[in-house]
């Protein structure tokens, strides 16, 4: 039989025109200026101060701007690890209906280095503002603040030094999963486009082994980044479904980043192999892990609402009994439930870009809902919601994002058009 | 003549000569009944020209039966028949009731899916399948083509045609 697929234009890459990085930066600039005149609301708002007169630690404007460095630092770091992720998983279980957008996928792995130096300069910055477990004070037995939780759990952030001093334990985590995650994709990247001149099956075994080591290592940094980076702020609390509740955020982010992606660039013209069976798939992948992350969320929520002992029910007393965060949980279950549920259910839905593009920015957006709803009520309290400086912040790391995924797309090809299963995945037909 | 009683059949051996077989003979012009292979044949359906199947909509409703059903058996039990606090909670507490909806809706678009795909696809108990030729549990696809339904057609010509796209028998079948 003819090779089908090469009637393609297989040389293809994408061209980061200057009118598409114009409007990305338009995007970036509006981000910006909201993002302005939200510090600039903060710093002469003042009204939320009364934590000062009854005693507390006084609120002050900057630890609203940390905590929505953030929100965006993880939702964005889970957005380009779950690309490089869901490529391995791609070569891993050696899929062929994926052949031609695997490099969309892994493109958004791009972010990682600028995510690690932003998580790691954000947290020396915040520091306290963002994590109660960083004063040392709760670590000192003649402290009147002693708090013996806190001081059981010490050594998983400052093993080997003393409880209260530098948290090495922590930060050589954040190093180390940041450094892993960034050696793997480099070395994916650089195997996957070695492909396209080297021709043959051995950088397909190659990247698939490669894959298999990243899942492994993935499978246990997912879940320890998720205690880490956010469960680690409602320090006294704990869910043992956390990290695959993190993760499962991520990945329907991720997913729908990747569908939105492959969308546009069919769009504008590219990937011309791609049909709505791809798309379809893609989909598929969406409407299915809406309803994973739906299924932890509801676990999680379940088993603390019927059991109701104290230390787990107060950290959904302090989300859902509270004026600020009360109404986003059922806007969270909204915009990642229900509409993504009852929109994409039939089959041509998931077929075609209108109901997907719509459904896929819902997600996107609907997810840094999860994330502020689980970062904001324990660092804020009551002075967090969303206002300018939080749509401010999500759409300027969102835009750079978006720059550096593209810009490291328009590097080498679009298809790697010696991928071995290429052909079966021109003949994928569902 | 009486439709669904007489029937020529075309019998062939490869998938491949069937599907082309199906798309030559139904652009001469001839109404295929239908066709018997002893597996699924990928993209048959597609050259018979079936429509999708409607059995989604079905199961939706079947699921949304099962999800009112539940909510409304609970609701009844725990508000107004027997009401009981449970762990201090309300009577009507509506995260409780989650896991049983979930799993009468699950329960009730399966049940009603394989009722509706058997009464539909003539698999229901009562049924007695004609059996057009017993190859086609075995190794032969059989192409039934009723002669009724091609009454413009001269039996002869449907026969040759059966014959030149690659039958590698054909035969007669008439039913009471």
């Amino acid at each position: 039989m003819a090779h089908d697929a090469q009637h393609y234009n297989l040389d293809q890459k994408f061209e980061f025109k200057a009118s598409t990085k114009k409007s990305i930066m338009t995007v970036l600039v509006i981000g910006a200026i909201l993002l302005g005149i939200g510090i600039v609301m903060a710093i002469f708002g003042g009204h939320h101060e009364e934590g000062a007169e009854a005693g507390a630690h006084a609120f002050h404007w900057y630890e609203r701007l940390y905590a929505n460095l953030w929100i965006n630092n993880v939702y964005f770091t889970g957005i380009a690890i779950v690309g490089v992720f869901f490529f391995a998983i791609q070569y891993a279980a050696q899929a062929g209906w994926s052949a031609p957008i695997v490099r969309v996928m892994l493109s958004f792995g791009n972010w990682l280095p600028y995510a690690a130096v932003l998580m790691i300069a954000t947290f020396f910055l915040a520091n306290h503002d963002l994590f109660h477990w960083t004063h040392s004070y709760l670590f000192d037995k003649a402290s009147p603040e002693y708090d013996k939780i806190i001081d059981g759990k010490g050594a998983f952030f400052y093993w080997p030094m003393a409880k209260g001093t530098f948290p090495v334990f922590y930060i050589a985590r954040m190093v180390l999963f940041f450094g892993f995650w960034v050696f793997f994709f480099n070395k994916l990247k650089k195997l996957s486009y070695a492909e396209d001149s080297l021709g043959g099956s051995t950088s397909w075994y190659k990247i698939r082994s490669t894959s298999a080591y990243f899942i492994i290592f993935f499978a246990v940094s997912s879940s320890i980044s998720a205690w880490d980076w956010v469960m680690s702020i409602d320090t006294h609390w704990f869910s043992t479904l956390f990290g695959w509740y993190v993760f499962s955020s991520w990945f329907v982010a991720g997913l729908s980043a990747m569908t939105l992606l492959t969308i546009f660039l069919k769009g504008q013209g590219y990937l011309e192999m791609v049909n709505e069976n791809h798309i379809h798939d893609l989909g598929k992948f969406v409407f299915g892990f809406t309803i994973f992350w739906t299924y932890l969320w509801f676990s999680q929520f379940l088993l603390i609402y019927y059991a109701n002992i104290p230390e787990e029910s107060v950290y959904f007393i302090e989300r859902l009994s509270s004026d600020v965060y009360g109404p986003f949980i059922f806007v969270n279950i909204g915009m990642n439930f229900v509409l993504p549920f009852l929109v994409l259910m039939t089959r041509d839905a998931k077929r075609h870009g209108v109901f997907l593009k719509l459904v896929c920015t819902l997600i996107i957006a609907g997810h840094w809902v999860d994330f502020f709803l689980m970062v904001q009520p324990g660092t804020l309290g009551h002075n967090g919601g969303v206002g300018f400086m939080e749509i401010g912040m999500f759409l300027v790391y969102g835009s750079a994002v978006a720059l550096v995924v593209l810009g490291g797309l328009a590097k080498g090809n679009l298809i790697p058009k010696n991928h071995p299963m290429l052909e079966e995945s021109y003949h994928h037909h569902i | 003549m009486e439709r669904d009683t007489n029937f020529v059949l075309g019998v062939f051996d490869d998938e491949d000569v069937l599907l082309h077989a199906v798309e030559e003979v139904r652009a001469s012009g001839v109404k295929i009944h239908e066709v018997y292979s002893p597996y699924p044949v990928h993209g048959l359906e597609h050259v018979l020209g079936y429509k999708r199947s409607r059995l989604p909509i079905a199961a939706f409703l079947f699921g949304m039966l099962g999800t009112s059903l539940a909510l409304t058996m609970q609701f009844y039990m725990m508000r107004f028949d027997w009401p009981m606090i449970i762990g201090g909670k309300d009577y009507a507490a509506f995260p409780d009731f989650i896991p049983v909806t979930f799993e009468m809706t699950v329960l009730l678009a399966a049940f009603g899916m394989v009722g509706v795909f058997m009464i539909s696809s003539n698999l229901k108990p009562w049924a007695q399948p004609r059996i057009f030729d017993v190859r086609s549990t075995d190794d032969k696809h059989i192409m039934a083509i009723d002669i009724a339904n091609n009454s413009a057609m001269d039996l002869a010509k449907i026969e040759e045609i059966l014959k030149s796209s690659g039958a590698s028998e054909v035969n007669k079948k008439s039913f009471e």
